[in-house]
């Protein structure tokens, strides 16, 4: 044996954990509820050099504990990273990617839509056929709720743009694995 | 500036009067302005026959854990606790010059014992200075509980006297963080805060306290540990190796023919050094060390091969680039470590143990992944792996050695000189480590020093080789081994380049007053060496704020009344450790070391192990 290397291989380049593709991942995180375990959670992602899509948070339904929907861009690897991250936060205590599972997946958007003599009647339509409700009406708006994937959101979005969006705002996707299976009741009691 | 109550009351921005929140705001107010305390008074009785309030719960809570020394500083908010501290002369009160002197002595104390650091401060100032000793300790993984004052809670928000959002400024550098207001809360927090301090991988948690919550009378009980695991359902440490990854290990170690053992931090933490070197004797297979895997086995052990990385030994990176397999061990392959990843050990398949999940695929892509304490997975691991005799490995050990002996020589000045007539710094740290028989506790500094301790001391045990590893704090030396020489029987150097000692020398007066036998080693260069040599070396010769200019270390000893001696040639090298020995309490040496001398082999950023520069110009 001499030289510093095996002779029968050439020197391959080792692979870099999260080189790999981007996609969007949806990770639920079970979390306790008490102040700052949201801050906790963005600070480290932010640390960590992960950029949050969007952030979905609410009470569940056992007492103490928080339910984080969070969607952000990044490869497996990184994300896999993510979730190893939080999890070393004391206040985290599950947290799973539910990218590859059958899911749900649902979001709501309250659009305040630009509409004057001419077009009130064509947003309202829109608003119709996309399944969504007025839930305000002036002279020259109206608030549209819409909800649904994020997809449909965007599609009602980019439809009423043109006629002048004054305001909107989206909840960000809350999501849930299809079947019986419940994150809720994986956390250990 | 002394309001009286009606300017205050005028004041427009003040809450309503009569509401609860208004009469809280004007207590908290009128103690910051020290109008009188409307809390209890204190100290109107021996302790136990007097009221117990909340700084009560926390020395109390100190004493439960084992707590025997804190270093810490007083301060507006933090002045309760001091009202009390008299009453339990079990806890011994360090008062140090500089919280961050603080932090790094409670670390220095938690490296040598094992056990968890206390260091207190109060609120704003106290707690920022606090910081740079915490961090120190997050990256190190240093078990820390970091206790702050903070402003009464009524006035939390408002700007306050001293007042900072020290949670937030604390909250990415801990492995968790308090807020507590209320004194009831505190023997579950400051039990918790031990708990997470010193369980899984170890890392600092920082408590901060309001005053009026150490004033408040409680009569709440300390938990049981149980019930303090029962409350933290989201800090559960895996510890035990998963048998399916241990067997993959075990089927890669079977198959390997150039394994190396890469000994990290972690064999040190769960105190696993026995259980290394079983498994390298079994196996036959080198170990090399990170720089804080130093001490993880005996440096004179037949299979011990040295330190690796940057700064490490060429035939430990060698070893490492022609591999076909690396065990790491409580190791987090850090950029120091792998320099450029793609280069990074091209043959080898990688067994990865660490009990940070988080650290397993960080940096470097890996073929088996183990969670779990490095002692129990060595237990489980070792018994299911086959012995390889040592006739197996002869072709590879002995090609190791050959590597071993050219690289040894190269590097070396072993005349004790250096080419400017001034001693060689590598010279003095193998001086230092022969007169004290390897016996000592070696605290570095950072940079060069920090790099000849860790290749020419010669280190024999766990746990007697101190270093700021991640963090890189200069500065570390002095305060860490005056808290390292609390936990410790052994001789305690501090080897300190001028740069460093000059950052943190106010702790000179800390170990006279307190007695605490600290020897420091300056080297000095009359530079900031490892700049000048990144400079000379990466900015082409550029040096810009290199030079450092000192004082006269022998009157500054002096001034302190700390026993001091001089060494600027070989000669004069171990009668001057011998003085500094000697002599019962602190002493200092000061070294003249040569002005340009670099530290040699050397992996310039952003290159590969394989990159490595072993001389530059006509300089060596």
């Amino acid at each position: 044996m001499t030289g510093d290397a095996p002779a029968h291989t050439a020197p391959p380049s080792r692979a870099l954990p999260g080189g790999g593709e981007s996609r969007l991942h949806r990770l639920v995180a079970i979390v306790v509820d008490k102040p700052g375990v949201l801050n906790r959670v963005s600070s480290l992602m932010r640390a960590r050099n992960f950029n949050i899509d969007s952030l979905a948070v609410s009470r569940t339904d056992r007492e103490g504990y928080s339910r984080m929907t969070i969607s952000l861009h990044g490869d497996d690897v990184a994300v896999e990273q993510a979730t190893k991250q939080l999890y070393r936060l004391i206040d985290v205590l599950k947290v799973q990617d539910v990218t590859a599972e059958p899911t749900v997946e649902h979001e709501l958007a309250l659009v305040k839509v630009r509409v004057g003599e001419g077009s009130r009647a064509d947003v309202l339509k829109l608003i119709e056929l996309t399944r969504g409700r007025v839930l305000d009406v002036s002279p020259d708006s109206v608030i549209a709720e819409v909800s649904g994937s994020e997809a449909e959101v965007d599609n009602f979005v980019a439809c009423v743009r043109d006629f002048g969006i004054k305001e909107l705002v989206r909840t960000g996707a809350v999501v849930m694995a299809r079947g019986s299976s419940s994150i809720e009741e994986a956390v250990k009691r | 500036m002394t309001l009286t109550k009606n300017e205050r009351a005028r004041r427009s921005h003040e809450p309503a009067a009569g509401t609860e929140h208004a009469a809280a705001v004007e207590r908290a107010q009128r103690e910051m302005l020290h109008e009188g305390s409307s809390s209890p008074a204190v100290r109107t009785a021996e302790r136990g026959v007097r009221p117990r309030i909340g700084a009560d719960v926390v020395c109390e809570a100190l004493l439960r854990q084992g707590v025997d020394v804190l270093f810490s500083y007083p301060g507006g908010v933090i002045l309760p606790l001091y009202d009390i501290l008299g009453d339990y002369p079990e806890l011994r009160h360090i008062l140090v010059r500089h919280e961050q002197g603080g932090a790094h002595a409670a670390d220095g104390y938690a490296r040598v014992t094992g056990k968890v650091g206390v260091c207190v401060g109060t609120s704003g100032p106290g707690a920022t200075n606090l910081v740079t000793g915490i961090g120190t300790a997050m990256l190190d993984s240093i078990p820390l509980v970091a206790i702050t004052g903070n402003v009464p809670s009524a006035l939390i928000g408002k700007d306050a006297f001293q007042e900072i959002d020290i949670n937030g400024i604390t909250l990415p550098m801990t492995k968790h963080n308090y807020l507590v207001r209320d004194a009831d809360e505190l023997p579950r927090v400051i039990a918790e805060a031990f708990h997470i301090a010193r369980s899984g991988r170890p890392g600092p948690v920082h408590v901060d306290i309001t005053k009026d919550a150490l004033q408040q009378e409680t009569a709440a009980v300390h938990p049981s540990g149980d019930e303090v695991v029962a409350g933290l359902p989201g800090f559960r440490p895996t510890l035990e190796g998963n048998y399916k990854q241990l067997k993959l290990a075990a089927a890669e170690i079977a198959a390997a023919e150039r394994p190396v053992i890469l000994a990290g931090h972690g064999i040190l933490h769960a105190h696993a050094e026995a259980e290394l070197k079983a498994f390298a004797e079994k196996i036959n297979a080198p170990i090399a060390w990170t720089l804080l895997g130093i001490g993880a086995i005996d440096e004179t052990h037949p299979l011990a091969y040295g330190f690796m990385g940057m700064h490490g030994w060429k035939h430990v990176n060698r070893a490492i680039q022609s591999a076909d397999l690396l065990v790491a061990l409580g190791m987090r392959f850090d950029d120091r470590v792998t320099g450029n990843v793609r280069t990074y050990a091209p043959y080898a398949r990688i067994v990865h143990v660490d009990i940070d999940p988080a650290e397993i695929g960080k940096n470097v892509a890996v073929e088996v992944p183990v969670v779990g304490d490095a002692k129990r997975v060595l237990t489980t691991l070792t018994p299911m792996v086959e012995a390889v005799p040592a006739d197996r490995r002869k072709p590879y050990l002995d090609q190791l050695a050959e590597w071993k002996r050219e690289s040894e020589g190269s590097s070396w000045h072993g005349s004790g000189a250096w080419r400017d007539g001034l001693l060689s710094a590598d010279y003095v740290v193998q001086r230092i480590g022969e007169l004290t028989d390897h016996e000592g506790v070696y605290v570095a500094d950072v940079g060069q020093n920090q790099m000849w301790l860790a290749r020419y001391a010669g280190f024999r045990h766990p746990n007697t080789h101190l270093s700021s590893g991640g963090l890189g704090t200069m500065g570390y030396s002095m305060p860490a081994a005056m808290g390292a020489a609390l936990g410790t029987d052994r001789e305690v150097w501090a080897i300190a380049g001028d740069g460093g000692f000059q950052m943190t020398l106010q702790e000179l007066m800390t170990l006279v007053q307190d007695d605490i036998p600290v020897k420091i080693a300056i080297f000095d260069n009359k530079k900031l060496g490892m700049i000048r040599q990144w400079q000379e070396i990466i900015y082409a010769g550029n040096y810009h704020s290199a030079a450092l200019r000192g004082p006269d270390y022998l009157k500054l000893a002096e001034a302190y009344g700390i026993p001091a001696t001089k060494a600027s040639t070989p000669a004069e090298v171990d009668d001057a450790i011998r003085f500094a020995q000697a002599a019962k309490g602190p002493a200092l040496v000061w070294f003249e070391i040569a002005g340009e001398q670099n530290i040699f082999p050397m992996m310039p950023a952003g290159k590969g192990l394989s990159d490595l520069i072993e001389e530059w110009g006509d300089a060596e």
